[in-house]
């Protein structure tokens, strides 16, 4: 019989859309196939652009899902007015021209009179050099993104020791490192180009290591699998260190001419600089130079850092921060040994892996025949490799010890000389770029007029913290404040409790964008609900006004006062700038646009275009003309016509050069956005071969950055192993200068605020009893789900439509745990009813389960029976973002002492078993939806 | 048509690398966007929205937890979809003829109009790689992308299916494993690909690539030994070696 | 398996009406006159009923024809075609008989073959699938058999012989299920060569691939808890075998016979249902652990 004859060349559509993928923040780029319909073009299928320099054609579960989020029955469809008490989800559709000017006409009040009762905080959104330059504008200190709450430890501790961060910052030397530490990392925003490089690792048999205490995902294919205690890496970290020093095995070399480890320490107890780097006259820092036993500048042309430099001066010693580092981290509290119960990794097993780390970095080190110039003006005419590469996220920066436990491992890495070298770590554009290069966080507010400078930034000492004059916050969420210093990203997980206590002080209204902070983004969960809705004495809410944007019915939207309705990511402009968080590889800088490949078939307006509509009718500053008409039209115009320096846009390609196009600095085009799109979406810039490594020194790459719009000068400096603006911290502690701490901080900075990286349990386990709460409790981020937003996905949901709690061998065997049991979890601040399910390959001490699947009832569109609100669960509740009264009277933030990051992980619970339940609990309120309902049955197929 | 062909031509089929799959899904979704536009009736999700979603999908990632005698438990996260089998047995159960082995490439398709939904080669397979549309109750199965590989309105290094081409860590693989000299049958052959329940005699084309052992640094490792046990001993080595230097 | 309602409905009944036709093919249960007429649309009715209620389990009844065609190599095919002869041969047969008073022996020992036959292709559909290894052996075809026999025989109100066999079939039941419960063990599948992971230690599934449930979970990976199927297997056995045996041990009536015929439909519905449900699909191997 013959063969059925079937369609072998099927069109995929009738044209090809390059933009960006937003169903995470990794930026991938996409071929959106259209179809052309009656109602105009419809999106038919989402695949990788192979050009693209993020993801070269792939595309994780998320963004080939896309087509289902744009077609979520979730959008909102029309700007609402909460009708029904906050919570309830009760809305009534208004136009936009009423929605615009109720917020406008709030919003202008506030500024004439007190623009800091205006809160404006940013979630995932990409857009924060723009919400940023608006929120400055308009005259609020209280700006932020999310990072405070997400990954703060690992971008500061990052950018203070080696001037860029993991995250998505840098990346391993993927092509050529041999050997992969990877610490707490089961994502990332780097999802793809992680994954990506791993298949390559493992298509050259390169060896990776994973360190986690759960073994899924990446530490699945790991190699080999350090299941440590959570909250434990410091030491860890700190005991490879020990190993290394203790056999030499430290790349001298890399430390004396390319990091502080030769610059001179003051020792004298009394001095007012004690603990300080010791500096020139012109504020260089000194090392002792090996040709001539004298100090001298650290970057003058010539010199040979002395390592080993000691002197004394005006009767006092000074001697090399590499001195101080030896004589720490040999002492026998950190030999494995001594680490390994707190760790729970056998000593052996510690030793191994500083045994593997230094073959690969010395024995297998690797050189590149490109010549290149330092700049001391030394010409090299290799590069050397030490092909030993790190990555880590959120599992050591999500702990109250995070900045420091990242400051270890830069230290480590930098012990190797493996930082921006060929096999090793390398950076992105626009890093490197050192914390002395970024702002300070500013805060001066003057009714009607933009705040001082922009709100984040990176501080040095006491004298850049954002308080008034009376020493209390200057910022609602008492970021840059002695209870965390380096909070370079603010905290916005603190904005809606210290909102409701009006501690320091209350604010009018809370404008969020793409934040779900009713739900998965908030510490404790249910209190930040009731919070939302808690009414004064007069019956007025305590949080007077929230104006919400999203594009989805989330949790969130139920408890707006105003929603603002934005667009899918396939409907508007965006802008994926070198000003905020481009889409540069290690070879490249490179940004990129979103477009709207396909209109809004709703009353949706991006909320980018609503920020400058409202900029305007504000008449802020940078958003009107000088007779103050509008300035732009809409996001797409800012895109194009907006210079935050002369010739430097938000967007670096094809700008007007003084004979044509020019790329990176330049005057605005107004073909810019035809040419993104004529070119896939996005721009790229090589960096040349001899300027690839090395790059905080080298000069070829200096001058490309300056030519590329990157920086504005040459930039060389020294990585930082020992981190002075703590050190001044601590002097302010110990009683010296001018801004003191409060005396209940003293101890606390003293202890946690030491410049060299150290290891201190975290926060949490001296509030709560450790005997008690024995067991952690971890979530990881699922790979084929976005936070919240990808429940609404009907392709996604089926994979994760709820949440077990994951329960190691030991615990699940002492509680006689059975397939199907449920267990109650209870923490200091809370408990929960969840489903188990047993897992071997987990840290014996540790229970977790995937993040943000449990929804409420009633939101995303989802039926109220929906597994995710039924079994699906947050563990936030249990999480709360104060540590338990020790009784000092004190509220303790559950965030690092240093930079006030969200202490996700550090979480302590019990468990015990309980008779099998129908739902988890908490069991929460249905709220209303605002949307129509879902259909029943999904079977898409764009008509031909 | 429920006759096997005596031979293929050629054998298409995937090589999946266990040591690499890190269990992303990206292949499932993948796989499901492209079979919803294209070969045959719309992937479908029957209670989408609801309590109790039910979708089709011709590609699935399982995970399983190996314990060894000694060492610590891993994980393998494992692709599953349709292995072209030899000797379907899916194809031999059909009463209709719409399930059928193609006699060029080994490709094992169902003829959705032919197709009344019995189910029976669902139970014929071993391996779960059947699943019957929710909605149009025809048997979907994984087309090796049949409509990709030859497709020429697309680029030619397009002309793969969709999961292998999305997959991020390239732990998929597709070719012709009835040539000896393919990358795929170099790839089994020096990573030792293997079938899946090869005691069920259907003779699957797809092979696993099995994950490499574990943990197996401490055994590895020399020691490091210390530079100077003496008192001084590291400040003595470090002038030492900075003199060299 | 999932024991589907309507699959479980075709075998038994057209188990007893395909064993009832067999009977009346051979001669052996009364063909003329108004009680052959009583007995042939009994069974046609249970035949044709079972048949059409399997008909009820495709997704597109209305290209059923279609399953005419493969008949070369698909068990399915082969019963499609033997019941539809049967059932045709064996209407001539009953027409010829009841019509015009012909009973021909030769037609009829032929629709008894093709009927007998259906039965036989009916459970070599299931007996074919080596991804139940429990179906998977010549006892399934015995049984089913067996049961079409015993069943006629009863319905046809030979109680001696009726009694007889279904004592036997008793024995042959309790056979075949603890034969069946070691198969498959006996298999040679399991985790280990499911996913070849088998030499690196002991595997188990750690997550299912969604959360949800699929067609396959549904169909295929149904459990049955061991406390229950022990229960009905009892219950099973006293309902199709011991409360028949005992009526027709009785002094013999209608009603009596009725009831005992009805407790074996019962009997044996109850039996294919813990056919379907125990029956343990290799799949479920990659499906090994039910999130709750
Ligand atoms: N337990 C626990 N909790 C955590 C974490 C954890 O590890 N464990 N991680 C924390 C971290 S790092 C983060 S970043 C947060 C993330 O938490 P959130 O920032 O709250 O992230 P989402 O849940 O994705 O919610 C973002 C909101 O954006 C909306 N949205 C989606 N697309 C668009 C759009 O195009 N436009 C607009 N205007 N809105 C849109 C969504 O509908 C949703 O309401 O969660 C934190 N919470
Ligand atoms: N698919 C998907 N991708 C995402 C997101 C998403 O929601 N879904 N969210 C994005 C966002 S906002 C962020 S911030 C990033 C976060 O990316 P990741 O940092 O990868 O996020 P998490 O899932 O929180 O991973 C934390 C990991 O740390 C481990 N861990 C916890 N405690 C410790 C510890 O003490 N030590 C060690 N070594 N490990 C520990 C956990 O087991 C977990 O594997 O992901 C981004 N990418
Ligand atoms: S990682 Fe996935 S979701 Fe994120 S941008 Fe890339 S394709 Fe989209
Ligand atoms: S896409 Fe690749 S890595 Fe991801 S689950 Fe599929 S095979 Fe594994
Ligand atoms: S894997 Fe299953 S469906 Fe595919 S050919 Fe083999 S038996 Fe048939
Ligand atoms: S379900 Fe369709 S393809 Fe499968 S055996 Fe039945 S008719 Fe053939
Ligand atoms: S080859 Fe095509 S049909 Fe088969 S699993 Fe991959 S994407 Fe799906
Ligand atoms: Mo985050």
């Amino acid at each position: 019989m013959s063969e059925p004859g079937i369609d072998l060349t099927p069109g995929t559509g009738d044209r090809v859309a390059k933009t960006t993928c937003y169903m995470c923040a990794c930026r991938c780029g996409i071929d959106v196939h259209l179809k052309d319909t009656a109602g105009g073009p419809r999106v038919a299928y989402i695949e990788g652009n192979r050009d693209h320099p993020v993801n070269r054609g792939v595309l994780c579960a998320k963004g080939s899902a896309g087509i289902m989020q744009h077609l979520s029955p979730a959008r909102l469809r029309t700007p609402l007015r909460r009708t029904g008490p906050r919570g309830s989800g009760r809305f009534e559709p208004i136009g936009w021209d009423e929605a615009l000017a109720t917020v406008a006409g709030r919003l202008s009040h506030l500024r004439a009179t007190v623009p800091e009762k205006l809160a404006f905080f940013t979630g995932r959104d990409q857009s924060q050099s723009f919400t940023g330059f608006w929120a400055q504008a308009f005259g609020t200190p209280n700006y932020a993104a999310h990072g405070g709450f997400c990954s703060v430890n690992m971008a500061a501790a990052g950018i203070y020791t080696i001037g860029g961060a993991f995250w998505e910052f840098g990346q391993p030397d993927w092509d050529r490192t041999k050997l992969l530490m990877i610490f707490g990392v089961a994502e990332d925003h780097d999802s793809n180009p992680i994954k990506m490089g791993l298949g390559k690792l493992k298509a050259r048999g390169a060896r990776v290591i994973g360190v986690n205490p759960i073994r899924t995902g990446y530490n699945a294919i790991a190699d080999d699998w350090i299941g440590l205690t959570p909250g434990s890496d410091g030491l860890f970290i700190l005991s490879l260190v020990h190993c290394l020093l203790k056999a030499g095995k430290v790349d001298l070399d890399y430390l004396a001419r390319y990091t502080d480890a030769a610059v001179l320490v003051d020792e004298d107890p009394a001095s007012p600089t004690h603990g300080l780097l010791m500096r020139t006259e012109g504020g260089a820092k000194t090392v002792i130079d090996r040709r001539t036993g004298k100090p001298a500048a650290f970057d003058a042309p010539g010199v040979r850092p002395d390592l080993a430099g000691r002197m004394r001066r005006a009767g006092t010693t000074h001697r090399s921060v590499f001195q101080h580092i030896a004589e720490r981290y040999l002492s026998d509290a950190y030999a494995p040994e001594a680490v390994a119960g707190r760790t729970g990794i056998a000593p052996d097993r510690i030793r191994a892996v500083a045994a593997e780390l230094a073959r690969v970095a010395f024995d297998e080190a690797i050189e590149l025949p490109r010549p290149w110039t330092d700049f001391r003006g030394e010409r090299h005419e290799t590069m050397i490799g030490r092909p030993v590469s790190f990555h880590a996220m959120r599992g050591i920066s999500a702990h109250s010890n995070g900045f420091q436990t990242c400051r270890a491992l830069h230290l480590l890495q930098i012990l190797l000389g493996t930082v921006d070298v060929p096999g090793g770590f390398r950076f992105k554009p626009p890093y490197p770029k050192p914390a002395e290069a970024h702002p300070r966080p500013h805060c001066g507010v003057v009714p009607g007029q933009p705040l001082d400078g922009p709100h984040l930034g990176y501080p040095q000492g006491p004298d850049d913290l954002c308080l008034r004059d009376d020493g209390s916050p200057a910022r609602i969420d008492k970021a840059f404040t002695w209870e965390n210093p380096l909070s370079a990203h603010g905290m916005m997980h603190m904005v809606i409790s210290n909102a409701h206590a009006g501690d320091p002080y209350p604010i009018d209204t809370l404008m969020l964008y793409m934040a779900n902070m009713a739900w998965n983004s908030s510490m404790n969960t249910a209190a930040v609900m009731d919070m939302l809705t808690d009414r004064d004495a007069d019956g007025a809410y305590v949080i007077p006004n929230v104006i919400v944007a999203d594009s989805y019915a989330s949790e969130m939207v139920a408890y707006a006062d105003i929603v603002l309705p934005d667009t899918t990511y396939l409907e508007r402009h965006d802008c994926i700038s070198l000003l905020d968080r481009p889409i540069s590889e290690a070879d490249m800088a490179a940004d990129a646009i979103r477009w709207p490949v396909v209109a809004p078939d709703r009353d949706v307006r991006p909320f980018q275009s609503v920020l400058i509509d409202l900029g305007a009718r504000l008449g802020l500053p940078g958003f009107v003309t000088e007779d103050g008409g509008p300035r732009y039209a809409d996001y797409a115009d800012y895109m194009v016509n907006h210079e935050r320096r002369p010739g430097i846009g938000p967007l670096a390609g094809w700008r007007t050069g003084e004979t044509g196009i020019a790329h990176g600095r330049g005057m605005p085009n107004g073909a810019q956005i035809d040419e993104y799109i004529r070119h896939g979406g996005f721009w790229t810039a090589h960096i040349p071969d001899n300027a690839a490594y090395y790059k905080p020194w080298n000069a070829a790459y200096q001058d490309w950055a300056v030519a590329t719009g990157l920086q504005d000068k040459p930039t060389p400096y020294a990585f930082n192993l020992y981190c002075e603006p703590l050190r001044r911290f601590q002097l302010a502690a110990e009683g010296k200068g001018r801004r003191q701490p409060p005396d209940h901080l003293r101890e606390r900075i003293k202890a946690t605020h030491d410049p060299l990286p150290i290891w201190y349990p975290p926060l949490g386990d001296g509030h709560a009893d450790p005997a008690e709460y024995d067991v952690h409790a971890l979530t990881q981020r699922p790979m084929a789900m976005y936070h919240s937003w990808g429940g609404q996905n009907a392709w996604l949901r089926q994979i994760h439509g709820m949440n077990p709690l994951y329960v190691p061998t030991r615990i699940w065997d002492r509680h006689g745990f059975a397939e199907g049991d449920w267990a109650r979890l209870v923490s200091p601040s809370g408990e929960m009813t969840v489903p188990v399910a047993h897992m071997a390959a987990l840290n014996p001490d540790t229970v977790w389960t995937w993040n943000a699947i449990g929804k409420r009832r009633g939101a995303w569109a989802l039926d109220a029976d929906a597994p995710e609100a039924t079994k699906g669960y947050l563990l936030n509740h249990l999480i709360h973002e104060l540590l338990p009264p020790r009784g000092d009277g004190l509220r303790w933030a559950n965030s690092d002492p240093i930079t006030g990051q969200a202490a996700w992980f550090d979480l302590r619970v019990r468990i015990e078993k309980v008779p099998a339940a129908s739902v988890s609990h908490p069991v929460l309120s249905a709220q209303t939806s605002p949307v129509p309902p879902a259909p029943r049955n999904v079977a898409f197929e764009m008509p031909g | 048509m429920t006759t096997l062909p005596a031979t293929t031509d050629r054998k298409l089929g995937l090589v999946i690398d266990l040591d690499t799959c890190v269990g992303c899904h990206a292949c499932v979704i993948a796989c499901k966007g492209w079979n919803t536009q294209n070969y045959g009736a719309p992937l479908a999700d029957a209670d989408a929205y609801g309590a109790e979603p039910v979708g089709a999908f011709l590609n699935r990632v399982h995970s399983f937890e190996v314990q060894p005698g000694d060492g610590p438990a891993q994980i393998v996260h494992f692709p599953k979809s349709c292995l072209h089998c030899d000797d379907a047995p899916c194809v031999t159960v059909c009463p209709t003829g719409a399930s059928y082995k193609r006699a060029e490439d080994g490709i094992v398709l169902v003829n959705e109009d032919d197709c009344i939904g019995c189910g029976l080669c669902a139970w014929a397979c071993p391996y779960g790689a059947r699943e019957q549309d929710p909605v149009e109750k025809v048997m979907k199965k994984c087309t090796l992308c049949v409509d990709r590989i030859y497709n020429d309105t697309l680029p030619p290094e397009d002309r793969e299916p969709a999961c292998v081409r999305t997959c991020p860590t390239g732990a998929r693989h597709f070719g012709d494993l009835a040539d000896p000299e393919s990358a795929v049958s170099r790839l089994v052959a020096e990573r030792g690909g293997f079938d899946l329940m090869p005691e069920q005699g259907t003779a699957p084309v797809n092979k696993y690539l099995p994950p490499r052992d574990r943990d197996t640094l401490d055994v590895l490792a020399p020691l490091l030994p210390p530079v100077d046990e003496g008192p001084k001993g590291f400040l003595g080595w470090l002038d030492r070696t900075l003199e060299r230097i | 398996m999932h024991p589907a309602p309507s699959l479980i409905a075709f075998s038994t009944l057209s188990g007893l009406g395909l064993g009832l036709l067999a009977m009346l093919g051979l001669g052996l249960a009364p063909v003329a006159g108004l009680t052959g007429l009583v007995f042939f649309a009994l069974a046609f009715a249970l035949a044709g009923g079972g048949l059409l209620s399997s008909a009820l389990h495709l997704g597109h009844p209305e290209r059923a024809l279609k399953a005419f065609t493969q008949w070369r190599s698909s068990w399915l095919s082969r019963e499609a075609w033997l019941a539809v002869t049967a059932l045709a041969v064996m209407a001539t047969y009953a027409a010829l008989a009841i019509l015009a008073g012909i009973v021909v022996p030769p037609l009829g020992g032929l629709g008894a073959a093709l009927s007998l036959g259906t039965v036989f292709a009916t459970a070599m559909i299931y007996a074919q699938l080596r991804t139940v290894p429990r179906w998977h052996h010549w006892s399934t075809p015995a049984l089913f058999l067996g049961y079409a026999i015993a069943g006629g025989t009863l319905l046809s109100g030979h109680v001696g012989p009726a009694a007889i066999l279904l004592a036997a079939m008793s024995a042959a039941q309790i056979a075949a299920w603890v034969a069946g419960d070691a198969r498959l063990a006996a298999s040679g599948t399991d985790i280990a060569t499911a996913t070849g992971l088998g030499g690196r230690g002991a595997v188990r599934l750690f997550e299912p691939p969604h959360t949800g449930g699929n067609y396959l979970t549904h169909e295929m990976v149904f459990r049955v808890a061991r406390r229950h199927a022990v229960k009905l297997r009892v219950i099973a056995l006293l309902l199709a075998f011991a409360v028949p045996v005992a009526f027709l041990l009785l002094p013999f009536g209608h009603i009596l016979a009725a009831l005992a015929v009805l407790s074996h439909a019962a009997g044996v519905a109850v039996q294919r249902w813990l056919f379907f449900a125990e029956a343990e699909h290799v799949v479920g191997f990659y499906y090994g652990r039910r999130l709750p």
